[in-house]
């Protein structure tokens, strides 16, 4: 370094910071391997991957994760539709999404099982809420991007609807489907991680089949799984939808447990989740506050703290995992690395990675190595470098080399990376605040992250801890996500794609 | 008379379906200082990569883009002249410790087109014609025989320009240069090859030719 000051200080030394944050967080993290035999655990579980068993399938749990899918992602694109009109000015409704959105899937379902029980409602709401405020802020983005020079044309004294239909819309439809159709596919994978936590969805028989060792019906269900992703294009469409929408309400399975919703809802308001010194008290009762600091602190010192510290030590590691792992997988899907035949192989792989729920991937490693914290960052690792190496990939090949490029490690080294940099840490930082959310839900597989707080305060049944917990998460989550894209501005990377759905913009110039 | 360094026989080439360049043949010898010109259109371009594709091994190419990579320094870009003739462990070593061997050859060649002070600048914050002298630069420092640009000096003043194809027939035996410069050209190439509409009209001696010769294949179709 002394000798070449590095051209973009901006690049470079971010890159350095998160290495050293990440190394700092590898001497605290946890990291053995507790199993006494992976490798023989390994074996038994791929020895039964190759040997997929269809009959032990249930039918009606992919009936019903369809049917989550369907009418969480519809209901959560539907509110985020409306949503996206005001989103652009008025502030309530950009911090109630960024709210709705903070709080992951999981912890929704937790929160939703109190009032719901384990119904359909607890998984449709679970879906829909914070995929409302996802897509209310990318609907807005999409329109705030669109071209407007129809809409400066229209005759003065044009209707806002009509305006909207006319000028609007056909600009942004294509995008609003294409977002909505990967929406839809992150919907399925939430699906099934509700089933880990007791939702008849495939997620239930897949965990049980892995907690039981019968791999030859995970790996069924999981190629079924992935059959259905793969296939989404065909029986999602706009012709498909009514039909999916009547027969998915029609199949939603009934309720588990609570009963009287009204009553259970208002006691879940008003008593469960008001922290305890507070419930029948007088807000204004100076004691009644000293209580309420009293029960706070505790909480705060030794669940939010120690909590929140985990998820970052957790969140800083995978994250440059994710960015290692990206840029050694990327060539398997770069034309100029893979070659011809190469290439279909390294994109097929890394779609099945990004298909694999992250939560599932760490559940099947924690059974593999233990507990400690090496499963969480695996699985957020690989399921993240297919994302993003997947991505990068398609950058790849757009770009526009010189005639007389070098091939190979050279043109990896000088030409390729180099380039696609910016993009890559605009990938990665975008993917910052959600490997945090997953980072924070983790811990209700035992790593001691916030999740294992959060679970832990409602098995006991303490929902206003719980309730703490989740807000201490919702406010982790914004914070990185302001973080982050402030450091998008600085580095001038903040224009560049993050949205995976988003189709490439054509050729690049050189 | 020297041996050719390329010789291309009936090349042809068509880009969906439109053909530029209608079977061109063309030899040019070791030594030789050949201008390319022509109208925009006119397949210079084309020649120019048929040209490089011949004799890659020979070649150091200035592309028509100065495409840089615009994240590395100046010292890096230059670099990747000779990436090809060093190991893939030192390549990697000199993105983050460059020798200080490399770094004195790449600013001797920086000197040479006037950018030595800009050895350690971001390629993507010089300016035009700074970004187009590093691409020259790189092609020198390639050092292959057969030093083959597509407009290599279009946004240098003439000038400027002038020095840097000077400089460039210092070090490379053979120039093929695709120039739109009539009194550049005239003036350091030593032959002149003039396309039209993918054909080779005209093929002379520069010393035969002069700005009155050149200007029909500059007027602008009727």
């Amino acid at each position: 370094m002394s000798a070449l000051r590095l051209p973009r200080p901006g690049y470079a030394a971010l890159s350095r910071w998160f290495l050293a944050g990440a190394l700092a967080a590898l001497l605290v993290a946890d990291l053995h391997v507790a199993s006494l035999n992976p490798w023989a655990d390994l074996r038994r579980l791929l020895g039964g991957l190759v040997r997929p068993d269809f009959l032990s399938v249930e039918g009606w749990s992919v009936v019903y994760t369809v049917a989550f899918a369907v009418l969480g992602v519809g209901l959560g694109a539907g509110a985020g539709f409306l949503l996206a009109i005001p989103f652009a000015r008025s502030r309530t409704v950009r911090g109630v999404c960024a709210f709705l959105r903070a709080i992951h899937e999981l912890f929704w379902a937790l929160l939703l099982m109190q009032v719901f029980g384990l119904s359909a409602t607890t998984g449709i709401l679970a879906i829909a809420l914070p995929y409302a405020g996802i897509c209310a802020k990318v609907y807005s983005e999409i329109i705030d991007e669109a071209d407007l020079s129809a809409l400066r044309v229209l005759p003065a004294g044009t209707g806002a609807v009509s305006a909207f239909l006319y000028a609007r819309l056909p600009d942004v439809a294509a995008s609003f489907r294409h977002y909505t159709l990967y929406r839809f596919e992150c919907g399925m994978r939430s699906t099934l991680v509700l089933g880990f936590i007791g939702l008849p969805t495939m997620g239930f028989h897949l965990e049980s089949a892995f907690r039981q060792g019968r791999y030859g019906e995970a790996a069924a269900l999981l190629l079924v799984f992935y059959a259905l992703i793969g296939s989404r294009r065909l029986w999602v469409r706009g012709a498909t939808l009514p039909v999916l929408a009547l027969a998915s309400l029609l199949a939603l399975p009934e309720t588990v447990g609570a009963t009287d919703v009204g009553a259970s809802l208002v006691r879940f308001l008003t008593h469960d989740i008001v922290p305890a010194p507070l419930r029948n008290a007088d807000v204004l009762d100076l004691a009644a506050l000293a209580r309420l600091w009293a029960w706070f602190r505790p909480i705060l010192t030794d669940q939010v703290l120690p909590g929140a510290g985990q998820t970052l030590v957790l969140a800083q590691i995978a994250l440059v995992a994710t960015a290692i792992g990206a840029l050694a997988l990327f060539p398997l899907t770069a034309r100029r690395f893979s070659g011809r035949l190469g290439r279909p192989a390294g994109r097929l792989l890394l779609v099945v990675v990004r298909s694999t729920p992250e939560y599932m991937l760490a559940y099947v490693a924690l059974q593999l190595l233990g507990p400690s914290m090496l499963p969480a960052i695996l699985a957020l690792a690989i399921h993240n470098a297919g994302i993003v190496g997947f991505l990068l990939g398609r950058h790849a090949d757009d770009l526009a080399y010189r005639a007389d490029a070098p091939t190979g490690l050279n043109l990896y080294a000088y030409e390729t990376v180099p380039r696609l940099y910016g993009q890559f840490l605009a990938y990665l930082l975008y993917r910052w605040e959600i490997i945090l959310r997953e980072s924070a839900i983790f811990g209700i597989l035992g790593v001691a992250t916030l999740g294992f707080y959060v679970d832990a305060a409602i098995s006991e049944l303490r929902l206003d801890v719980a309730a703490v917990l989740i807000l201490a998460t919702a406010l982790m989550a914004i914070g990185i996500d302001a973080l982050s894209r402030a450091l998008r501005r600085a580095l001038r990377i903040d224009t560049l794609p993050t949205r995976l759905s988003a189709p490439l913009p054509g050729a690049t110039s050189p | 008379m020297a041996e050719p360094a390329i010789r291309l026989a009936g090349a042809s080439a068509s880009y969906g379906g439109r053909v530029v360049l209608h079977g061109v043949d063309l030899t040019i010898r070791r030594g030789e200082r050949v201008a390319l010109m022509g109208r925009s259109g006119a397949g210079k371009s084309t020649l120019i990569g048929l040209i490089q594709a011949h004799a890659p091994g020979e070649v150091a190419l200035v592309p028509q883009a100065a495409a840089l990579v615009r994240t590395l320094s100046v010292f890096h870009n230059v670099y990747m002249g000779r990436l090809d003739r060093r190991s893939i462990l030192h390549n990697l070593r000199t993105l983050a410790l460059p020798a200080r061997a490399d770094l004195d050859a790449v600013a001797a060649v920086l000197a040479r087109v006037g950018l030595s002070e800009h050895l350690r600048s971001k390629a993507g914050a010089l300016s035009g014609g700074q970004q187009q002298r590093v691409s020259v630069a790189r092609a020198l420092y390639n050092g292959r025989p057969i030093l083959v640009g597509d407009e290599p000096v279009s946004a240098l003043d003439r000038q400027q320009g002038g020095a840097v194809l000077a400089e460039m027939a210092r070090t490379h035996e053979t120039l093929v240069l695709a120039l739109h410069d009539v009194a550049l050209a005239l003036e350091h190439a030593g032959r002149i090859v003039v396309l039209n509409a993918g054909r080779i009209v005209l093929d002379a001696p520069a010393r035969d030719l002069d700005g009155a010769a050149l200007a029909p294949f500059y007027e602008t179709a009727a």
